[in-house]
Parts: C-alpha cells; sequence; structure tokens
C-alpha cells in the first residue's frame, strides 16, 4: 500500500521571474540541491528521480550535476501540467517499494523566455490537433475556452465566478513574496476591463508565463521522521485518464463536463482515509480559472455544475471552507506546470505557508483538468 | 489568404476525410464491424475492436455546441483575421461527434465575417465546403 509509506521531507526552489538568465540545467540543479539541503541530505544520497516528459534536462545531466549517487530508479509522466502530482506519486511508489530510498522529484522550466508551445505553424502537439488547428482553434486558451462557455451556458456561471477565483488567489499572492504579482493587487473592476484572450476568457483567466525550477524530496516514512522538518505524508495519490478522452480538446465523447478530475478523484477517495469533507486547504491547478470550477465539482467539494457558485462569499480565500492556491498559484504565483502547488501543500502541512490555513492537517494537490491528470492527498 | 492558411494534416486516417470533402460530402469513419461512428479517425474500433472500417455520409446537420472568439497573440495568418469565431458542432447522427469548424453567412466569406455576438448554442447548422485548394476543400457551417 502507498498510503501514508512515504513522505516529502524537503523542497526548494530558485526565484520566479521572466527571463532568468541561468539555463534550464542550472536551474534544476539548484533546486534539487536546495530541496536536498531542506530534507537535511546529501545530493550523494540521491538514488532515484522523476519528472515530466515535457522536463528539458534529463536525468543524465541533472544528477552528474548535482553529484548524485548511483541511480535505481528513474522515470517520468506525461501530458504537461496533468503530470505534477504524477511524477510525485510515481517516485512514492518507487520510494514505497524499494527500488529506491532518496528520490527527488523536479520540474525547471524558461516559458517566460522562449516561443509560446502553440506557436509552431505546424506544431501538431496531438493527433486530434489535425482537426482544431486549421480552423483558428490554436492554444490552450482556445480550447479551454470553448469548454468554458459550455459550462456556463449549462451552469448559469459567470464571468464574476471566473473573476472570484482570478481574485482569490491573487490576494494570496500578494501575501507571498516569492510570487511574480506580489506586489500587484487587482480589483474586480481590472478584471471585468481586461483584454480578451479568447472570448469568454480575458488575460486573468490566463496564467503567468515564467521562469524557475522547483524540486522536491521523498523518502519512506520511517526514514522521514529523521528530517529536520516534519514530514508531509503521501497519504494518497492518484492518476486519471477517462475513457474515450482526449488531451486538451476533449470533445468526443457524451459528456465533455466530466473531465479527467472525475476519474482521477476516484482512485484517489477509493485508497483514503480523507474525504472531501475533511480537506481544509486545496492547491488546484489553475493554467486557466474554468480549471478550478471544474475540479471543485471532480474533486467532490460540491456537486456537478456548483464549482461557480461555490466560489462566492469567500469561500476559496484564507478563513473560508476551502481556501486555494495558497501561494498564487499558477495565476499570481509563478507558473511552472503545477510544481508550485507541490511546494505550497508542503508548507501548509508544515505550517510555514504565507497563508497559513490553520489547523490545516490536509491538503489536496491536483494537476491540470482537461488532459490526462493525477493528483495528491498530504496529510502531516 | 488561401496560400498562407494553416492546412489540415492529412495522413492515411485523415484522407477519406478530405477526398470526401473536395466532392462536397461530409463523411465520418464507420466500423465495418458494429456500425459506431468514431472521431477522429483512427484504426480500431473502441466498441468491437474491429480494423476495418467505412466513410458513413453524414447529413451534413448539425448543432452548436460551443463556440470561442480568439483574440491576438495568434498566429501571423490567424492576428490578421481576429477576432474570429471557432465553433464546436454536434453532429446530428451521433452526440459524441462534434467538429470543430467556423460559422460564416455564405460560402467563401472570411472568419470574421459572423458578428459574434449573433451567435447562438444549441442553434443548428448546416456544413458547407470552401475550396482552398486542389486537394483540401475545408468546412464551413451556415446557420439553418
Amino acid at each position: 500500500m502507498l498510503k501514508d509509506a512515504t513522505a516529502i521531507v524537503g523542497i526548494g526552489e530558485t526565484p520566479f521571474a521572466k527571463g532568468l538568465e541561468p539555463s534550464e540545467c542550472q536551474l534544476a540543479s539548484e533546486a534539487i540541491v536546495a530541496a536536498l539541503a531542506d530534507a537535511g541530505l546529501e545530493p550523494s544520497d540521491v538514488d532515484g528521480m522523476a519528472s515530466y516528459t515535457m522536463e528539458s534536462t534529463e536525468e543524465v545531466e541533472v544528477a552528474k550535476n548535482i553529484g548524485a549517487g548511483d541511480l535505481h530508479f528513474f522515470g517520468k509522466v506525461g501530458y504537461g501540467g496533468g503530470g505534477g502530482p504524477g511524477v510525485v506519486g510515481l517516485l512514492a511508489m518507487a520510494v514505497a517499494t524499494g527500488r529506491c530510498n532518496v528520490g527527488v522529484a523536479w520540474r525547471s522550466r524558461k516559458r517566460g523566455s522562449g516561443q509560446r508551445p502553440w506557436a509552431g505553424a505546424h506544431a501538431q502537439v496531438t493527433p486530434a490537433s489535425a482537426w482544431t488547428r486549421p480552423w483558428g482553434l490554436l492554444r490552450p486558451v482556445d480550447e479551454i475556452g470553448l469548454l468554458t462557455r459550455r459550462y456556463m451556458h449549462l451552469y448559469g456561471a459567470t464571468r464574476d465566478h471566473l473573476a472570484n477565483v482570478a481574485l482569490a488567489v491573487r490576494k494570496h499572492a500578494n501575501n507571498n513574496p516569492r510570487a511574480i504579482m506580489y506586489e500587484r493587487t487587482m480589483t474586480r473592476e481590472d478584471y471585468m476591463k481586461a483584454r480578451w484572450i479568447s472570448e469568454p476568457l480575458c488575460l486573468f483567466d490566463n496564467c503567468l508565463e515564467t521562469d524557475g525550477a522547483l524540486a522536491c524530496v521523498i523518502v519512506r516514512a520511517d526514514r522521514a521522521r529523521d528530517c529536520p522538518h516534519r514530514p508531509v505524508y503521501i497519504h494518497s495519490a492518484s492518476q486519471g485518464l477517462p475513457s474515450q478522452s482526449e488531451v486538451m480538446t476533449n470533445y468526443w465523447n457524451e459528456d465533455p463536463m466530466r473531465g479527467p478530475a472525475w476519474t482521477c478523484a476516484e482512485g484517489l477517495y477509493r485508497s483514503s482515509d480523507i474525504k472531501p469533507e475533511d480537506i481544509k486547504v486545496a492547491q488546484l491547478y489553475d493554467a486557466f480559472t474554468p480549471l478550478v470550477l471544474l475540479s471543485l465539482e471532480g474533486y467532490g467539494f460540491c456537486k456537478r455544475g456548483e464549482g461557480a457558485e461555490f466560489t462566492n462569499d469567500g469561500n476559496i480565500s484564507i478563513g473560508g471552507r476551502l481556501p486555494l492556491n495558497t501561494s498564487g498559484g499558477g495565476l499570481s504565483e509563478a507558473y511552472v506546470h503545477g510544481f508550485n502547488l507541490i511546494n505550497e501543500g508542503v508548507r501548509q502541512m508544515r505550517g510555514t505557508s504565507c497563508n497559513q490555513v490553520k489547523d490545516a492537517d490536509t491538503c489536496l494537490v491536483t494537476a491540470g483538468e482537461g488532459v490526462p491528470t493525477s493528483a495528491l492527498l498530504l496529510r502531516n | 489568404m488561401s496560400s498562407e492558411m494553416l492546412l489540415p494534416a492529412v495522413g492515411e486516417n485523415e484522407a477519406p476525410f478530405w477526398e470526401a470533402a473536395a466532392k462536397g460530402e461530409l463523411r465520418i469513419q464507420q466500423c465495418a464491424g458494429c456500425e459506431r461512428l468514431r472521431f477522429p479517425p483512427r484504426p480500431m474500433c473502441p466498441r468491437c475492436q474491429s480494423t476495418e472500417s467505412t466513410w458513413a455520409l453524414m447529413s451534413g446537420g448539425g448543432t452548436i455546441y460551443s463556440f470561442v472568439v480568439p483574440h491576438p497573440p495568434l498566429l501571423p495568418q490567424f492576428n490578421d483575421l481576429a477576432p474570429y469565431n471557432v465553433i464546436l458542432v454536434t453532429l446530428d447522427e451521433d452526440p459524441t461527434i462534434r467538429l470543430i469548424g467556423n460559422l460564416v453567412d455564405q460560402v467563401g466569406d472570411k472568419i470574421n465575417a459572423v458578428d459574434p455576438s449573433s451567435i447562438e448554442l444549441d442553434k443548428p447548422v448546416q456544413v458547407v465546403f470552401e475550396q482552398i485548394n486542389d486537394d483540401i476543400h475545408m468546412p464551413r457551417w451556415l446557420r439553418v
């Protein structure tokens, strides 16, 4: 069993910015070394590594740079922003089953510096792209915008609900000195006046473009108790790829509103003692604001079609029912394929967040909704 | 404009669709064993696992499931057209089969010709084909 068998004992990250000078390899190495120092472990202790298939820094290079020991496990998880908790879950399985003893997971990305992934004129991200791009459905924001408008039509959601998400996480970022948007406050009027990117989504429905790297360290629970920080146990981990699903353009099944989050949640709670009503804080993948509404439903915090309403009344802010993305998330802290949500989940369980949720003893961390996805339930 | 258009990638899975489109026909891949329609086209039927398929003629009718109106930054040839509409159409024959397209008022219109505020979900549309070059006739959609 995976339940509570492993723990995250170290986290590390570089500064977040646009146009960072060092290479992705250097950023990755710095984040991993910082995470190991946080865990009280040496780089030579590392014998397992895991990352995303989209990660451009390879295990061979990173291991050489940091001075890792002999590796007995290395693996990757696909589907971009769907992968983060899946990477940690994969590594946790390797540690729990004894394939390795000290595992590091990481993501390093200079998204704020280079060309955007969709910008290649003939980029065929998936076979389905052949059926979407020639008509001008080019970018992830266009693909998710289609689902968003349908969702708004079906359930009466409005731009005010999407603004609730953008404003709540921005406020969290305004308390987090590491966040790109630390000093940039936002009002509802700012949101409503922002330029369109793909109607019905505006600029502030979109995540940031960031350079930076993050890492975390996983060991068995018995060993975790010897590390300097309070262990953060991986209580449950899951992935979700629904039957007849697509990557981003999930338009070819009976119910596109019932996305991968639902499938992932089923696996997550099946092996968990923690249920949605027990969860006091969550880090929900927020490349786009509507993904948060869909995730609130998929992970069981409200019923189908009630995700928009859930964001009202301060429910998703500090002091509310379920404070979300307490570091500012992908919308306002940094967009590094969701790895910052993992590290923030760890800080909440340690009690060291900039927006600490009082008495939080469980935290849900999710990956991208709308793509083959993954999630973690952390506890302290 | 047509020389700079983003043309669809046509491989062996996609070719029958575009051959039919060039004749003004909307055809969707259909399992030769259990007759289930499937889209996007691919080698195996998910219901009966047959690898034999035919291409069934559709009526060309559907309803608007959703739409977006993209604004820059886009690829250069789309920046010039923005804001334009992209619609997702559910085919009358099968609610799980939806096609991405553009709503126009007549064949040959640019994809920004329709006022986006006039587009309504669940309204009926009919396919038309715009010739781009010798091989590619792009499906567009007219309101019924």
